[in-house]
């Protein structure tokens, strides 16, 4: 009899999770059908590549490649960025053309852009994108404030949840004002306490914003059924998805999300036990937010955007106080049930090198940006498969024999004994596409382990 | 005994900076003589941070402080402090992209640097950056960007200042998280700096007291 998830190791929970991602499913929770047997080998070359570069056990038939791109394919297909969060068909299309276009060995998917409408429909301020605050043909960029305020610590250390329906939410989206009068629905308790905490609903605000989530919801819907059906395509055609989801470094949560990096950073003088206990409490939160995306899915890879850990951002001394504990909490706590974290080094984090080795063998993916790769190499890289390092800037300006010249070296200095993946090392937008296929091509030219 | 306001704020000393302001202030100092100091005392923090002893948050905190410490000592002032500047810098994150984290660092050591510094924030249209050049006369403008769609609207800028008959007036640097010498190239600007001290560098290079 198999066993069940929950009596396996950590160790059968990763096996589980990649053998689930090997043996994918349509939509529908029936057997993926391939476009044809070769597709179905494909499928099955490209993910047995990717994980034994992940695992280090042995070596993969060769170095894999990825592209991870923030808004170029939408570019390399003529269309804008506007238009990609705006028409869903063209946002797929020109996903799908990255990948037939260039064949890398994952589909990073087409859900980067996101549906534009949803944004519209409930006032998002966190971002401003294409045609909102930026012009139509730029991505998507944060706009950084103290959405939580310098007080408000114990609030969100005593209720999180609380803290981001009723506080929160209100300030970053201007349709869900609402949230602010809802009652905490922990009182929802015997039948005394029933009609009393129903009467928000009843009141215009809360309705108001009850209107703007269905219509949210809806579009969101049909967003999603794009992209799965995208997805599932590629799939088809022997190319694999990348990310179950996304989780994040507590750091991050409290500096990206809700304080800004002023906010963090000044937090870490002015109350620093309160950002240490308020990250302490987002932790298990961000490990069921991996776990779930994880299991929900199918795949093991959790992606992590990684901000202000890098090196520059703080001392090395302040990362391992305030940075490195929660973060390593979160990847062990997703490590236990099997998913591969997938930190993105944003940056440079080469001083951070050291410091962030302290890991299991085999159990996460990183992707280095600027980071020193034969530091990284000796350092991290003896416990975890890295990918990236080809720089942005050579993609959009340089030439295809400079490109070339560069992942021939990285081959060289990175990919002996296994782990390492050839990439980009930042999502970008603008490149040539010339660049990006020498990129893929020099990656499969040299890259094959003999 | 009265500490040393300058040691005390590039020591980040919060409250200790406070508690000798208010004494200072309240024996009737001279309340250019505080600024003095502060100004003295953030400039210790440039150092530590071209030293790579301070880090950003430790930046942050510093400039809270000296906030702290100008709405103190303002109501006091009846003349305003002229120091002398070692010259003038446009500075601004280019058409189309808002991050502001990189280019506020590279203002900020520019300013306990010595320069006077006219910030024009983000998604700065090009033609804002030659308003800007004509009505200071700055020899020097920096450019910075996060985004690789910055690469185009630097090189926009460069352009834009070259039709405007000013390119031989200023330099230009350009900075941010991925921009390179190749870019440089791309954008014609006159030289990339890879961080906040090398900017300060090139700008005190360009002006002569490098």
């Amino acid at each position: 009899m198999e066993k069940k998830l929950e009596e396996m190791t950590s160790d059968e929970k990763q096996e589980e999770l990649f053998a689930r991602w090997m043996a994918p499913k349509d939509p529908e929770g029936n057997d993926l059908k391939f476009q044809s047997p070769q597709a179905e080998k494909a499928y099955k070359d490209r993910t047995t590549r990717i994980k034994d570069a992940i695992q280090m056990k042995k070596l993969p038939d060769r170095v894999p490649v990825f592209i991870i791109p923030n808004f170029f394919p939408v570019y390399n297909a003529g269309f804008t960025p506007r238009e990609a969060m705006y028409d869903y068909d063209k946002c797929c299309m020109a996903f799908k053309k990255l990948v037939m276009d260039f064949a890398p060995d994952v589909n990073p998917g087409a859900v980067a852009p996101g549906p534009g409408k949803v944004y519209d429909i409930l006032d998002y301020k966190l971002y401003s994108w294409p045609g909102h605050g930026v012009s139509p043909n730029f991505s998507y960029q944060a706009n950084e404030g103290e959405y939580m305020k310098a007080d408000e610590y114990d609030a969100l250390i005593d209720d999180p949840s609380n803290f981001f329906s009723n506080t929160y939410l209100p300030r970053v989206f201007g349709a869900l004002e609402g949230f602010k009068m809802l009652p905490t629905l922990t009182g929802i308790l015997e039948i005394y306490g029933v009609a009393f905490n129903f009467i928000p609903f009843g009141l215009p605000p809360a309705q108001a914003t009850y209107k703007s989530l269905f219509e949210a919801g809806a579009e969101a819907l049909k967003w999603a059924g794009a992209m799965g059906a995208s997805n599932t395509e590629i799939s088809a055609a022997g190319f694999p998805g990348l990310w179950a989801g996304f989780t994040k470094a507590p750091f991050d949560v409290i500096g990206d999300t809700l304080r800004g990096t002023r906010g963090v950073f000044l937090d870490m003088y002015r109350q620093p036990a309160k950002l240490l206990e308020a990250m302490d409490r987002i932790t298990p939160i961000m490990i069921k937010m991996g776990v779930g995306a994880a299991k929900m899915n199918g795949q093991p890879l959790v992606f992590m955007p990684l901000h202000k850990g890098a090196d520059g951002f703080m001392s090395d001394e302040q990362f391992k106080k305030f940075y490195w504990p929660t973060f390593r909490k979160v990847m062990m706590g997703l490590i236990a049930e099997g998913v591969v974290p997938n930190p993105a080094a944003e940056g440079r984090w080469t001083t951070r090198l050291e410091i962030v080795q302290d890991l299991p063998k085999g159990k996460t993916l990183w992707m280095m940006d600027h980071s020193d790769m034969a530091k990284a190499k000796k350092t991290l890289g003896k416990v975890a498969c890295m990918y990236g390092n080809v720089p942005s800037d050579l993609l959009a300006v340089g030439t295809p024999q400079q490109i070339e010249d560069y992942v021939k070296k990285l081959i060289d200095i990175a990919s002996k004994g296994g782990g390492y993946i050839v990439s980009n090392g930042a999502f970008f937008d603008r490149a040539k596409a010339e660049n990006v296929r020498a990129m893929v091509d020099s990656a499969k030219k040299y890259g094959v382990y003999k | 005994m009265a500490k040393d306001l300058v040691k005390t704020l590039a020591d980040l000393k919060e409250q200790d900076v406070m508690e000798i302001v208010k004494s200072r202030l309240s024996a009737s100092e001279d309340p250019l003589k505080i600024l003095e100091d502060a100004r003295k005392g953030m400039e210790i923090v440039g150092q530590r941070f071209a030293s790579s002893e301070y880090f950003i948050p430790d930046l942050v905190y510093s400039g809270e402080i000296l906030k702290a410490v100008t709405e103190l000592v303002k109501p006091k002032l009846t003349k305003t402090a002229e120091s002398k500047k070692l010259g003038k810098i446009v500075f601004g994150t280019v058409a189309g992209d808002i991050h502001d984290i990189g280019k506020d660092i590279v203002v900020f050591m520019l300013d306990v640097n010595g320069f006077e510094v006219h910030d024009l924030g983000v998604d700065v249209p090009v033609q804002k950056f030659v308003e800007k050049i004509k009505e200071t006369g700055a020899p020097i403008v920096g450019l910075s960007g996060f985004l690789t769609l910055a690469f185009d609207s630097m090189k926009e800028t460069v352009e834009a200042i070259k039709a405007a008959g000013l390119r031989d007036k200023v330099k230009v640097m350009i900075g941010g998280g991925q921009m390179s010498d190749e870019v440089k190239n791309y954008t014609g600007a006159d030289a990339y700096g890879k961080d906040a001290m090398a900017g300060v560098s090139l700008a005190k290079k360009w002006i002569g007291v490098g």
